[in-house]
C-alpha cells in the first residue's frame, strides 16, 4: 500500500483536529486552492488527529526515494506517543500541503522534521491538558501509551479528546520534546514503510497513477536543442491507429493518443521540419568556452589576510586547476506525469521534488490564475536533483489542455538524458604558498560556474513553446565549501558567476560542495605531497581548535581504514598493479554535517584502469532519527558519487546532447562497487542535520589522492577515466 | 489490424488485443494485464527495470515483441510472492533494506530469484556478474548483494 494518501481517501477521512502552526517561508494568505489549512501563522497544518486515532501528517518535504517519509512518521509517532501504524504522511501537495520549499540541500529532516517535532510536541502538550481537566488529574501525572491517555479517573484516547472538532493552536517552537533517554522511536532504526510495497509490485509510483479517460502524451523534442519547428507533417503519423492530435506551438511539439505504445509510435514516426542550429560549443574545448565565458557577478566567499601578498612571498608557490564534467541526473526512471484539466482547474501528478514552486511554473506558462492550479507529488524513481519531473508535468499540462481530456507523459530514455537540466561544468583555479618548513602562508581558490542560486528552472515545454517563463538560471547554491574549513593565515576564495552556461542548468546531489570540496582537498594533498606531510596528520594540524567535532570525524576515519602515517605518494611502485590511499574532510556548508573518507584504489598501470576497493566513511550528522536510513544515505552518496567521478560524462555535438542512453552515459555496475565501511556517529542531544548529500562531497577528491598516493600522478579531471589515466602516467 | 495475444502470467490466462504485434510485451503487461512490477526504464535492454519471467527465464519485457509471448508462461514480480508468501528473494530484500526509491527493485528481485533458481548458493562474485546489467542510480548495490546471498542462505 501506498504511503501516501490519495485525495479521495483524505476527503473522506473528515473529523479532524487540526495543529496549525507556522513554519518556514511560506506565503502569508496567498490566494490558494486548498482543501485544507496549509500554510500562514494560524492556519498551516501538518497535522490531523481523525474520529479513530488516526494521524495524517502533511509536510511540504518528500520522499524521493531517501526514506524520509519513514522519518517523518518517528518524529510524529515519538512526539506523540503513537503506533506509527497510525499514521500515514501526506507530502507535497500544494491543496494540503504547508509550502517548505524544494526537497533539496539535505535539509528535510533538518528543517521539516524539526518543524514536525515541534508541532507534535505542541499538539501532545495541548492534549495532554485536554485529558488532564477530562481526567481530573494534573497533565504531569499522565501517561500515554499509542494515543491514550490515562491516569487519575480513567483513559481517554485523543480521538476521544478531539471528537473531530477543528482547533487551532499555534506551534511552539519551546514545547519540550522528548529527552533522549525517553525516546523509544526515534534514533532506533525502524525499517521504513514504503519497502514492502516497493518489493511486492504494488507500490504506486507517479509511472502507475492512471485516471479514467486518460489519454498518453509524448513530447517530440528538436534535433537540435535551439532548433524550431518548421513544418509538422501530421499525415506522416496517419497510419498509426488511436492518434488523438498533434500539438505544436514554436518548438514544442507533441502526440496525444489513446494507448501509450500508440504515443510511442507516433512520437517516433512524426516528421517534423527543423530549423538548423549549432549553438553548443565545441566539447574538446569545453574549459577554454567556460573561461571565455563573461563574468555577471564577483563573490568573494572568504577572505583573511592578504593570501595574494603571502603566497608571492611564499618559500615555494604551487597552482593547479580543477575540473568537473557535466553531469546529467540520469534518473533510473524517465520522468513522468499526468495532467488533468477539470472546470477550469489544471491538477498534475508528478515526482516534482517542488510542487509549490511548479504550480506557479505553470500558473505562469498557462497564463492561469495559481489558485487554480494544484500540484500533487507522487513519487518517482530517484532523481538527486531537480530532474525532469517538473518539465514532464509542463508537457502534460500542454497536452491536456489542447485534448480536454488527462494526459499522461512519460520520457522516453532519450527525452530524460538529453533534456533533463544539467550540472553544469565546474572549474577551480588553486594556488597556494608553502613557507619552509611546508606549512601554508596564503591560499587563494577562483571558482568559474553559472550565476544564480537555488529557485525554479524553466520549464522546457515553456521555452521551446515561447511561452512565459522567468528566463534565468538556477543552478542551485553552487558557491559553498569553496571556503575552507581550516585556519590558513592567509585565503581568499572567489567565485567567477558565468552569465551562461551551456545547457540549462540545475542541482545535482550536492552541487558545488563536492566540486569545490575536490578541487579544495585534491590541492590541499598536493600542499601535503609538497611538504613531505602525512595527509591526516597536516588537516589535522589545520583544523581549528574550537571544531573538536571535525577533528573527530577526521581521526575516526584515520583509524577505520587503519590509516598508516606516512607522505605521498608512496614509494613502493613496481609491478602492474599499485596500490594507494587518499583522505578527504568536508564539513557541509563550514556549518553542519562533519564527513570524513579514505579510499583504497589500485590502478593498473599499462591499462589506466582504476578500480575503488575500499571506502570509508566516518559521518556526524548530529542527532541521528532513523540510523539504517542515515546509513543507507551514505552508502547511496559514496556510490553514485563514486559513479560521476569514474565514469559519467555528458558528451554533446554543437546541436546536442550525444550520450542518450546507458551505453553513452556510463555509470557505475555492481563488479565496480567497493567494500563501504561507514562509522555513524550518533549525537543524540544535538541537532540533527542532514544525511542525504553531504558524503557524496567527500568522494572525488578521496579518490584522487588515492590515485596520486598509488601512482605519484595527479588527475584534475573528472571524470577520471582510464585514458587520463594512461597520460597522467605517461607524464609522471 | 488487431490481433490477440494469449499468454499465462501470474498463473491467469490472459488474452490482450493489439493492433501493433510488435509492441513490447512491457506495454501489454503494464497497461492490459495491469502488472504493476515491470516498470519502464530505457526500452533498450540496458537498465533492468521492466525484468520478467519468461518460461522461467529472466528477461528484458522491453525487448520483447508481444507477439512472441503468445502461449508463453510469464511471472512479474507481483506475482513472484506476496507479503504473505514472500519468495526468499524478497523477504531478503526487506530483510536487508535493500531498496532506496525501488525503480530498479523489479528488475534486481527477478535477476537474482532467476539466478537462484539456476545457482541456489552462489558466490559473491558471481551476484555482481549476474547483476552487472542491472542499472541503480541510488547506490543499494551492496544491499541487493546481501540480500541475495542472504536469500540463497535459506
Ligand atoms: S526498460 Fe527494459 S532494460 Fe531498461
Ligand atoms: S533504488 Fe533507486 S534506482 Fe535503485
Amino acid at each position: 500500500m501506498n504511503a501516501i494518501t490519495s485525495r479521495r481517501g483524505l476527503l473522506k477521512a473528515g473529523g479532524a483536529l487540526t495543529v496549525a502552526f507556522t513554519v518556514g517561508l511560506g506565503p502569508k494568505g496567498a490566494a490558494a486552492w486548498t482543501e485544507k489549512p496549509v500554510a500562514g501563522d494560524e492556519v498551516a497544518a501538518f497535522l490531523s488527529i481523525d474520529a479513530q486515532g488516526g494521524v495524517t501528517v502533511f509536510v511540504g518535504k518528500v520522499d524521493l526515494g531517501t526514506g524520509v517519509r519513514t522519518g517523518f512518521m518517528q518524529i510524529a509517532a515519538e512526539e506523540l506517543d503513537l503506533a506509527m501504524s497510525r499514521i500515514r504522511v501526506v507530502e507535497g501537495d500544494t491543496a494540503l500541503t504547508p509550502d517548505q520549499g524544494p526537497t533539496y540541500g539535505s535539509l528535510s529532516i533538518q528543517n521539516a522534521g524539526v518543524a514536525l517535532r515541534a508541532a507534535s510536541a505542541t499538539a501532545r502538550r495541548e492534549l495532554l491538558n485536554m485529558a488532564a481537566s477530562r481526567l481530573g488529574a494534573p497533565a504531569a501525572s499522565l501517561r500515554v501509551e499509542d494515543g491514550v491517555v490515562s491516569g487519575g479517573s480513567g483513559r481517554v484516547s485523543y480521538a476521544e479528546l478531539v471528537g473531530g472538532r477543528a482547533f487551532d493552536l499555534k506551534v511552539d517552537t519551546n514545547a519540550p520534546i522528548k529527552p533522549p533517554e525517553a525516546r523509544r522511536i526515534v534514533g532506533r532504526t525502524v525499517p521504513r514503510v514504503d519497502i514492502p510495497a516497493k518489493v511486492f509490485g504494488r507500490f504506486e509510483y507517479v509511472h502507475d497513477f492512471k485516471l479514467p479517460n486518460m489519454l498518453h502524451g509524448r513530447p517530440v523534442r528538436p534535433p537540435a536543442m535551439g532548433a524550431t519547428a518548421e513544418a509538422v507533417d501530421e499525415a506522416s503519423i496517419r497510419h498509426i491507429p488511436g492518434v488523438v492530435r498533434v500539438v505544436h506551438q514554436g518548438a514544442f511539439v507533441g502526440v496525444v493518443a489513446e494507448t501509450e505504445w500508440a504515443a510511442v509510435r507516433a512520437a517516433r514516426d512524426l516528421r517534423v521540419r527543423w530549423s538548423s542550429w549549432a549553438g553548443l560549443p565545441d566539447q574538446a574545448r569545453l574549459w577554454e568556452h567556460v573561461r571565455a565565458t563573461p563574468v555577471a557577478q564577483v563573490q568573494v566567499t572568504s577572505n583573511r589576510g592578504d593570501a595574494a601578498g603571502a603566497i608571492q612571498g611564499a618559500a615555494r608557490r604551487i597552482s593547479a586547476s580543477y575540473d568537473f564534467a557535466i553531469h546529467s541526473h540520469a534518473s533510473m526512471g524517465p520522468s513522468c506525469a499526468v495532467a488533468e484539466f477539470r472546470d477550469g482547474r489544471l491538477t498534475t501528478w508528478s515526482a516534482s521534488q517542488a510542487t509549490h514552486n511548479l504550480r506557479k511554473q505553470l500558473a505562469m506558462m498557462l497564463a492561469m490564475p495559481v489558485e487554480q492550479v494544484r500540484c500533487v507529488y507522487l513519487e518517482g524513481a530517484g532523481c538527486y536533483g531537480r530532474n525532469g519531473h517538473e518539465d514532464a508535468a509542463a508537457d502534460a499540462a500542454l497536452l491536456a489542455r489542447a485534448v480536454g481530456r488527462p494526459v499522461r507523459v512519460q520520457w522516453m530514455r532519450a527525452d530524460e538524458h538529453v533534456w533533463d537540466p544539467k550540472g553544469p561544468p565546474h572549474l577551480v583555479d588553486l594556488r597556494a604558498g608553502l613557507d619552509a618548513q611546508g606549512n601554508i602562508v596564503g591560499w587563494e581558490a577562483e571558482a568559474f560556474i553559472p550565476k544564480g542560486a537555488g529557485g525554479n528552472v524553466d520549464l522546457t515545454a515553456a521555452e521551446l513553446g515561447g511561452l512565459p517563463r522567468e528566463n534565468q538560471i538556477h543552478p542551485g547554491n553552487i558557491i559553498h565549501n569553496l571556503a575552507l574549513p581550516y585556519t590558513f593565515p592567509a585565503v581568499k576564495t572567489t567565485c567567477h558567476r558565468l552569465d551562461t552556461t551551456p545547457f540549462r542548468p540545475s542541482w545535482i546531489r550536492t552541487p558545488g560542495r563536492m566540486q569545490n570540496t575536490y578541487a579544495n582537498e585534491a590541492f590541499l594533498d598536493e600542499c601535503a605531497a609538497a611538504a613531505g606531510a602525512d595527509p591526516v596528520a597536516y588537516r589535522l594540524r589545520l583544523m581549528p581548535a574550537d571544531d573538536p567535532r571535525g577533528r573527530e570525524v577526521l581521526e575516526r576515519v584515520a583509524r577505520l581504514a587503519n590509516w598508516q602515517a606516512r607522505p605521498s605518494p608512496q614509494r613502493e611502485r613496481s609491478g602492474e598493479i599499485l596500490r594507494g590511499r587518499g583522505v578527504t574532510y568536508c564539513k557541509y556548508e563550514l556549518v553542519r554535517t562533519y564527513v570524513a573518507a579514505v579510499a583504497e584504489v589500485e590502478v593498473n598501470r599499462r591499462t589506466g584502469d582504476i578500480r575503488v576497493t575500499r571506502f570509508f566513511c566516518a559521518h556526524d550528522c548530529g542527532q541521528m532519527i532513523n540510523p539504517d536510513g542515515v546509513k543507507s544515505q551514505v552508502e547511496g552518496n559514496i556510490i553514485h558519487t563514486l559513479s560521476r567521478t569514474l565514469k559519467e560524462e555528458l558528451t554533446f555535438d554543437r546541436g546536442t546532447v550525444t550520450s542518450r542512453d546507458w551505453g553513452s552515459y556510463q555509470v557505475i555496475t555492481f563488479p565496480e562497487v567497493p567494500e563501504i565501511v561507514i562509522d555513524l556517529i550518533d549525537r543524540p542531544t544535538e541537532r540533527p542535520w542532514g544525511a542525504g548529500e553531504p558524503a557524496a562531497a567527500i568522494v572525488p577528491s578521496a579518490v584522487t589522492n588515492a590515485i596520486f598516493d598509488a601512482t605519484g600522478a595527479r588527475l584534475r579531471s573528472v571524470p577520471f577515466t582510464a585514458a587520463k589515466m594512461r597520460a597522467a602516467l605517461q607524464g609522471a | 489490424m488487431t490481433q490477440t495475444v494469449a499468454m499465462t502470467v501470474n498463473g491467469r490466462a490472459v488474452t490482450v488485443t493489439v493492433d501493433d504485434p510488435q509492441m513490447p510485451l512491457l506495454y501489454a503487461l503494464r497497461n492490459d494485464v495491469g502488472a504493476g512490477g515491470p516498470h519502464y526504464g530505457c526500452g533498450l535492454g540496458q537498465c533492468g527495470a521492466c525484468t520478467i519471467h519468461l518460461n522461467g527465464e529472466a528477461a528484458r519485457s522491453c525487448q520483447i515483441p508481444v507477439a512472441e509471448a503468445a502461449g508463453k508462461t510469464i511471472v512479474t514480480l507481483d506475482g513472484l510472492g506476496t507479503p504473505d508468501r514472500p519468495h526468499p528473494v524478497q523477504a531478503a530484500f526487506i530483510a536487508e533494506q535493500a531498496v532506496q526509491c525501488g525503480y530498479c527493485a523489479n528488475g534486481m528481485i527477478m535477476e537474482s530469484a532467476a539466478l537462484l533458481a539456476k545457482n541456489p548458493r552462489p558466490t559473491e562474485a558471481q551476484v555482481n556478474e549476474a547483476l552487472a546489467n542491472n542499472i541503480c542510480r541510488c547506490g543499494t548495490h551492496p544491499r541487493v548483494v546481501a540480500a541475495v546471498l542472504r536469500a540463497a542462505r535459506g
